[in-house]
């Protein structure tokens, strides 16, 4: 086993460890810094995948941002909800028994894909931020769907603000 | 050298447990991590494909980045309707949100 591999494996028992951590824990804040934990997992994973632009924006988007939204949502509505007690509803056990299902089925309809077990191309050719940013904004490459996502973000800006408005 | 294979199933394993959080739990904003969850495993996915199929053109980065951009306003617009469903209802259990059922 190489240690690439290692380096892998124990990625992945953090990544699927923190995340059960995440949707078992009863106290929500703690649940919000296991989804920290997570987060973080998943740029190393980005890493190991030699996308390193997206391993820093992993890190700066979703826990710079999306996490600190979440903790702050979870401090804003701490009175009502108690966190002794059940914090899973009365059908989890079916919760759990789909879920398994799930992966069983993706599992097994990924293993009948010829390209499952495809290795690695040698190298990443040399793509640098460059390459990446001319690709947003050039006319032949990705600018119509970087234009409509600033608009989804703006959107999203002026929709979180009036339905949040204290009146 | 590691295979794609072990890539798409640690995805789907994540996809699953983002699964689970959203059937199982009661806190909205839990069933949102959940969905954070689901994106992240979506966001593994992609960037793994990228990887091992196309290395040499950009596209495949460019639609994590469109993930990305989709999934924090999606968080952005849920957590905003959850705190304003505080205020008024004073609950965040999503069994006791509830006004919209027939």
């Amino acid at each position: 086993m190489t240690p690439v591999q290692v380096i892998f494996l124990l990625t992945s028992l953090l990544v699927l460890g923190t995340a059960l951590m995440v949707v078992t824990a009863p106290n929500l804040v703690r649940s919000a810094l296991w989804l920290i934990a997570t987060l973080f997992s998943v740029a190393v994973v980005f890493v190991l995948l030699e996308a390193s632009f997206l391993a820093v924006v992993q890190v700066v988007v979703y826990i710079g941002a999306i996490a600190i939204m979440f903790i702050f949502a979870v401090m804003l509505t701490r009175k009502v909800m108690q966190d002794t007690g059940p914090q899973t509803n009365s059908n989890w056990w079916l919760a759990a028994v789909f879920s398994l299902l799930l992966f069983a089925g993706l599992a097994w309809m990924l293993s009948t894909w010829g390209g499952f077990g495809a290795q690695a191309a040698a190298s990443v050719p040399e793509t640098t931020i460059v390459d990446l940013g001319q690709a947003l904004v050039s006319p032949d490459a990705y600018i119509l769907p970087f234009e409509v996502a600033s608009v989804l973000l703006l959107a999203a800006l002026i929709g979180a603000i009036v339905v949040a408005w204290d009146r | 050298m590691i295979p794609l294979s072990w890539y798409l199933i640690l995805a789907a394993a994540l996809f699953s447990v983002g699964l689970y959080g959203v059937l199982a739990r009661k806190n909205a904003i839990a069933i949102l991590m959940g969905v954070e969850l689901m994106l992240n495993a979506v966001n593994i996915n992609l960037v793994a494909f990228w990887r091992y199929q196309a290395p040499e053109q950009v596209v495949g980065q460019v639609f994590a980045i469109m993930v990305f951009a989709v999934s924090a306003a999606e968080v952005a617009v849920g957590l905003a309707l959850v705190i304003s469903l505080y205020r008024r209802r004073r609950t965040v259990v999503a069994e006791n949100i509830d006004l919209l059922k027939w």
